[in-house]
């Protein structure tokens, strides 16, 4: 094998927390005691929490050893597709950071939040510009929140107009998260096929629209990553049976400057911030899903509202149609503020720019890995592309075996096996934040892989062997679960 | 633009393998009444300079301790964070990776979710703990829903001492599904009545906050006690994790699920958000948990490794029939939270609970003595609700000129409660900012 990315580096072994540490060590300076004590009564006392005690110096080590098992976007390449693993930049973190925006009470009165009320406010007015929508809440905590949240404002909007329906139409490529919210809604999922172009034909969606059923929930692009071209067709046919369009917006990174939602007929739609804006993954969140809304829906949004009146921001509860809120507070503004420091960094051009080069990327990979691997759906795609393990079936290796010999290779694999509608997918998002030389060496190494396959298929079926632990029996974490320690 | 590393030359070369003669050609094949015509209007781009003191001048625009002294919690507690937990926080390794899909190269991640929550499930006396989820009140929202699911009651009601804003989520999880949800009044003395219970039958839960929005520390055990007679889940919620530190854990009062905010635990305030939901149960209702679990394991060479489990749960399988929407938790506010408790420690947590308590406790005798009302005589932790003499808003709005925040007035939320402030004081709060608040509310 000739030398790739992925190389061995001593890292450390680390026990679990209550393996190590003694009685009576502290890692914390406890405050100054300048109050006597009030002893508590002995009814309500309990024994305290058997925490281990550990020094500062043990709990840095302890993280600092765990962190250099992980795998993120500024160690290399995550092409995790539908995850939009783009660069976080750093400036944003400082931004987040900064004393007055950390250390905000959420309930002070608005004239003493002004600064966090104006970027929340901006950010709305920049989303709803970015969508083409009218209104935005920027209250749901994620994706799958501000799906929820986006369904409740549709369920809202049928039950006022004293006709709530029963279905949702949802197709066959959606992330599970919309039949999944969809139900907590109280709403039957009807799934629609996907045509052979792997998107939604109008004759699919109008053979099944009837008044009975509250909208769609549309993916666009979709998790093929492909744009629904008829998607203003379908809008349409929704709207005539007195429907909603729902778009989950998890795709818009490849279509910022370039279409608008709000102009093609979708009525109300979600974004992940941690997706297209930038801001980190975190390990699995905190991530902030906003939901924008067309004029029809507003009455409908989460509270308190951000108002502006000549300048000042303050919050209003005066919605009387309103869903309720979603969170306790205003959503997760430290999110909102590396969102925010994003687009002002970015600009309008440099936000078309993006998109554009996170589809240039995905083209890219698509046309050089199509001869190595199955092409799902051989035509132009928006920001990432799917193939499959077909051409690898006489090899007897699986997708799962190539996506964890990448990791020998240096890269983190793409995600696999979704969308279901492929068959072993193996979903590629690079996003644009990688450079050419990068994208390179992740198809070099595809392709290396594949000669693998060939020639010596043990290497990926015992992949990966350059990782701190090899694979990992999951079927017995799920039959014997060990949830604690 | 610095985070576009794509040169002119690498544009065409990629232009080229692609079969492309432009950037718009790429979207050729999105019908052409699709495409938006305009430019975005969008303020145009600030250098990494520019947006330094712009974004400073937002920050300088908020009302912050220790400039300001702010006796208000609510749900939002200001403690202190060791620089070690913010720094190791900022750890990109952590910080920049995804939901641990790829569990060889997520180990880090992975042993840190599992020692959460192991020491979640510590401070709560519980035997499970999940992932972590939103916050403390979509936590309640999962767990009553989790309740209707094991119990297949449609039935559940809550303390009106819960967290205003938390029963307004329930409200909103609940509105679509058609189960029911009642509100319990409170006495007094500042507990919960329980005694409408007698009258309802076929409930799924019943949960109680505690210590309760009023701060006073609920008597779970009897509660629990008549909860269970009545054949419905014993939830008790939270908003002030530390308050465990000092008191019985809700698992030691026979709760059968636990939920609440781990704000307390390292995280900032933040206006809110991002928070830290915490939920736990018990192991015989492990597999109607709503959200992420992780769980131990061995890799091929028998070695000790973690993964993501029970995932039949959730959506990305179960799709329409999961027992949740939720695909990711708020994993590094729950690293911050495991980081923070293991700084603290077993026998550091326990002094610094009692130093919450104490300096609360110390603030409210001091009321007492310049001849305050507190409003409910029941024990509290760090939180209490004074009542004010009639026409202290307007006392109340100079403070706030004073750089004073003289808690949260609750009028607002309990409209009978014309005059009483809900007080906080953590650890953060000195004897001099206390006794200079008395002599304020005072004069």
């Amino acid at each position: 094998m000739k030398e790739n990315v992925g190389a061995t580096g001593l890292i450390l072994n680390e026990p679990l927390l209550w393996e190590k540490g003694r009685k009576g060590r502290c890692g914390f300076s406890l405050p100054r005691r300048d109050v006597e004590s009030f002893p508590i009564d002995n009814e309500l006392a309990g024994e305290g929490p058997d925490f281990p005690d550990l020094s500062e110096v043990d709990v840095v080590r302890h993280y600092t050893r765990l962190s250099q098992w992980n795998f993120g976007v500024d160690t290399g390449m995550y092409p995790l597709g539908s995850c939009t693993m783009k660069y976080s930049p750093k400036t944003n973190e400082k931004q987040a950071g900064l004393s007055g925006f950390t250390g905000a009470h959420p309930l002070l009165p608005s004239d003493l939040s002004q600064g966090t009320l104006r970027m929340m406010f901006e950010l709305e007015q920049y989303l709803a510009e970015i969508t083409g929508m009218d209104a935005v809440t920027l209250q749901p905590a994620a994706g799958a929140h501000g799906e929820l949240t986006g369904m409740l404002t549709i369920h809202a909007y049928h039950k006022n107009r004293g006709a709530q329906r029963s279905k949702i139409l949802v197709p066959d490529t959606a992330h599970g998260t919309n039949p999944a919210t969809a139900t907590l809604c109280n709403y039957r999922s009807i799934q629609v096929k996907s045509n052979e172009q792997g998107i939604l034909s109008t004759e699919s969606v109008a053979d099944v629209m009837d008044e009975e059923t509250a909208g769609i929930m549309l993916t666009n692009p979709n998790t093929l990553g492909l744009f629904e071209d008829n998607t203003k067709e379908i809008a349409e046919i929704i709207h005539s049976k007195g429907g909603l369009v729902y778009c989950d917006g998890a795709n818009l990174n490849a279509v910022m400057g370039i279409v608008k939602m709000g102009e093609i007929g979708v009525d109300v739609m979600h974004l992940n911030l941690h997706k297209t804006f930038s801001t980190p993954h975190g390990g699995g969140g905190p991530g902030s899903g906003p939901v924008c809304v067309k004029k029809h829906l507003e009455p409908f949004l989460p509270v308190p509202r951000i108002v502006e009146e000549k300048g000042n921001y303050s919050l209003s509860d005066n919605y009387p149609e309103s869903i309720g809120k979603v969170q306790a507070f205003h959503g997760n503004v430290g999110v909102m503020i590396k969102a925010y420091s994003y687009i002002r960094s970015m600009g309008p051009k440099d936000l078309k720019m993006a998109s554009r080069l996170a589809v240039l990327n995905a083209n890219y990979i698509k046309e050089s890995l199509k001869g190595t691997l199955h092409l799902a759906y051989d035509r132009p795609c928006m920001h990432e592309c799917v193939f499959s393990d077909d051409k690898q079936k006489d090899d007897h290796v699986t997708t799962l075996d190539m996506a964890k010999r990448l990791m020998d290779y240096g890269f983190h694999p793409p995600t696999v096996y979704f969308p279901l509608v492929v068959h072993g997918a193996i979903m590629v998002e690079p996003t644009e934040t990688e450079s050419k030389e990068d994208i390179d060496k992740f198809i070099e190494a595809f392709k290396s892989i594949a000669d693998e396959a060939k020639e010596a298929p043990d290497l990926l079926h015992n992949a990966p062997g350059k990782c701190k632990v090899r694979r990992l029996d999951e079927v017995s974490a799920a039959r014997k679960p060990c949830l604690t320690g | 633009m610095r985070y576009l590393p794509h040169t002119s030359e690498d544009i065409d070369l990629m232009l080229q393998a692609v079969e492309a003669d432009h950037l718009d050609d790429l979207f050729s094949t999105i019908p052409d009444d699709c495409l938006s015509k305009d430019d975005l209007a969008l303020p145009e781009a600030l250098t990494e300079w520019e947006l330094d003191s712009h974004m400073a001048a937002l920050s300088d625009a908020m009302a912050v301790s220790p400039d300001y002294k702010i006796f208000m919690g609510a749900g939002s507690y200001e403690h202190y964070i060791p620089a070690s937990v913010s720094y190791l926080l900022g750890r990109s390794e952590f910080v920049t990776s995804y939901t641990p899909y790829q569990p060889e190269v997520s180990q880090g991640t992975l042993q840190a979710i599992y020692e959460y929550q192991t020491l979640a499930a510590r401070l709560l006396g519980m035997e499970v703990a999940t992932a972590s989820h939103y916050d403390g009140a979509t936590a309640l929202a999962e767990s009553l829903l989790m309740a209707v699911r094991i119990s297949k009651k449609r039935k559940v009601a809550v303390s009106s001492l819960i967290h205003p804003f938390y029963r307004k989520v329930v409200r909103t999880y609940f509105e679509p599904t058609g189960y029911e949800v009642i509100e319990l009044p409170y006495l007094k003395n500042g507990f919960t009545d329980l005694a409408g219970l007698d009258e309802l039958n076929d409930l799924a839960a019943v949960a109680v906050q505690s210590p309760n929005f009023f701060g006073c520390i609920e008597n779970l055990k009897k509660i629990g006690e008549k909860i269970h007679n009545k054949d419905a889940l014993f939830i008790t919620c939270f908003t002030e994790a530390l308050s465990y530190g000092l008191l019985k854990n809700p698992g030691s009062q026979d709760a059968d699920i636990v939920c609440g905010e781990g704000q307390s635990l390292g995280i900032p305030r933040s206006f809110g958000g991002p928070a830290l939901g915490m939920l736990a149960g018990r192991k015989k209702h492990m597999r109607s948990l709503p959200g992420r679990l992780v769980g131990k394991t061995k890799d091929l060479d028998g070695k000790r490794g973690f993964v993501l489990t029970l995932a039949t749960r959730e959506q990305h399988i179960r799709r329409e029939k999961a027992t949740s929407n939720i695909c990711t938790n708020n994993s590094l506010c729950a690293l911050a939270a495991a980081i923070y408790m293991a700084s603290v420690g077993g026998t550091g947590i326990k002094k610094l609970a009692q130093l919450n308590h104490d300096k609360a406790e110390y603030l409210k005798q001091e009321l007492k003595k310049a001849g305050f009302t507190i409003s409910f005589e029941s024990p509290t932790f760090n939180e209490f609700v004074v009542e004010f003499p009639a026409g202290f808003d307007s006392v109340y709005d100079c403070l706030l000129n004073k750089k004073i925040v003289a808690g949260l007035p609750l009028a607002e939320y309990y409209p009978e409660l014309v005059n009483h402030y809900l007080l906080c004081v953590t650890e953060t709060m000195s004897k001099n900012d206390m006794d200079s608040f008395v002599s304020e509310v005072k004069s």
